[in-house]
């Protein structure tokens, strides 16, 4: 597995065609989430604009892209209700367009993966659906403390959890190797 | 040179008034953005962040973000309740925890 390396303009990376597979499949779980907001809607595409929501989402992995805004004071909860009625379908559509970028890319590899190059507009989009992905995952993975991440790595080797602790880790080495193209 | 965010900038004027009319919060009190910490955003992501949003210098991102490492969060910026909003939205653009209150 390699990391991003610094290429004129942007970044480059090989990707073999599991790796791209991997990244395929999480960024388009990651957007049916987003279109659905957690819940059961007959038309996604039409359930994003119908509303502009106040609570926020009942899904965990939704409530942490989306956190509340006010955390202080009396009138906190109406606060962060208007906030997110003006901000979160805002947010989703940019956290969308990331995914979607990102599998874009992807699939422009072909089977069989390849060397990506990425320019600097490209680079902005990946480094938002890289952390967008780890942070769902993380979620997933009950991480609330850097306790809970320490412990996940002394996982016995057939839990079931294992797999998805190694894409966790590999998705970190992806952003911070891409942070670091991006860092003059 | 590090650039200071600007943190109290009216608190003085508005501390004055206070204590002159005994009020409560002074509605033209600063608010200020506070990222919270969280086990999952990387270190040098955090720093990016800091630098490329707020234009910071890099050592200055780095104490704000070694800040909201160790002693669990940071004021990134303070200003008017528009603005703040404004801070708030984009750092949750970036996945950071951010909130905002009244100082």
């Amino acid at each position: 597995m390699e990391g991003f390396e610094p290429f004129p303009g942007g970044a480059a990376i090989r990707l073999g065609e599991s790796e791209a597979g991997i990244l395929r499949g999480l960024a388009d779980q990651l957007l049916d989430l987003l279109s659905s907001r957690g819940e059961h809607v007959e038309d996604p595409i039409a359930a994003i604009f119908a509303t502009a929501p106040s609570e926020p989402p009942e899904d965990p992995v939704l409530a942490r892209l989306f956190p509340d805004a006010y955390d202080a004071g009396d009138d906190a909860r109406e606060q962060s209700a208007e906030f997110r009625r003006f901000t979160e379908n805002d947010l989703r559509t940019r956290k969308r367009d990331d995914a979607r970028a990102l599998m874009a890319d992807v699939d422009a590899l072909g089977p069989g993966g390849g060397v990506l190059s990425l320019d600097a507009e490209d680079s902005r989009h990946w480094l938002g659906a890289l952390n967008d992905l780890r942070l769902a995952l993380a979620t997933r993975l009950g991480i609330a403390t850097e306790d809970d991440a320490d412990e996940l790595y002394e996982l016995p080797p057939d839990d079931e959890r294992v797999p998805v602790v190694i894409v966790y880790s590999w998705l970190n080495m992806l952003q911070d190797t891409l942070v670091e193209t991006m860092t003059p | 040179m590090i650039i200071l965010p600007r943190l109290g900038g009216a608190g003085a004027p508005a501390e004055a008034t206070d204590a002159a009319t005994g009020e409560a919060a002074a509605p033209d009190l600063p608010w200020a953005t506070i990222v919270h910490n969280d086990p999952v955003n990387l270190m040098s992501y955090v720093s990016y962040v800091f630098r490329s949003y707020f234009g910071y210098t890099e050592s200055m991102a780095e104490k704000l973000m070694l800040d909201v490492h160790h002693k669990g969060r940071a004021v990134v910026s303070s200003g008017s309740r528009e603005e703040m909003e404004r801070d708030v939205h984009a750092m949750h653009g970036y996945g950071l925890w951010a909130t905002m209150r009244q100082d």
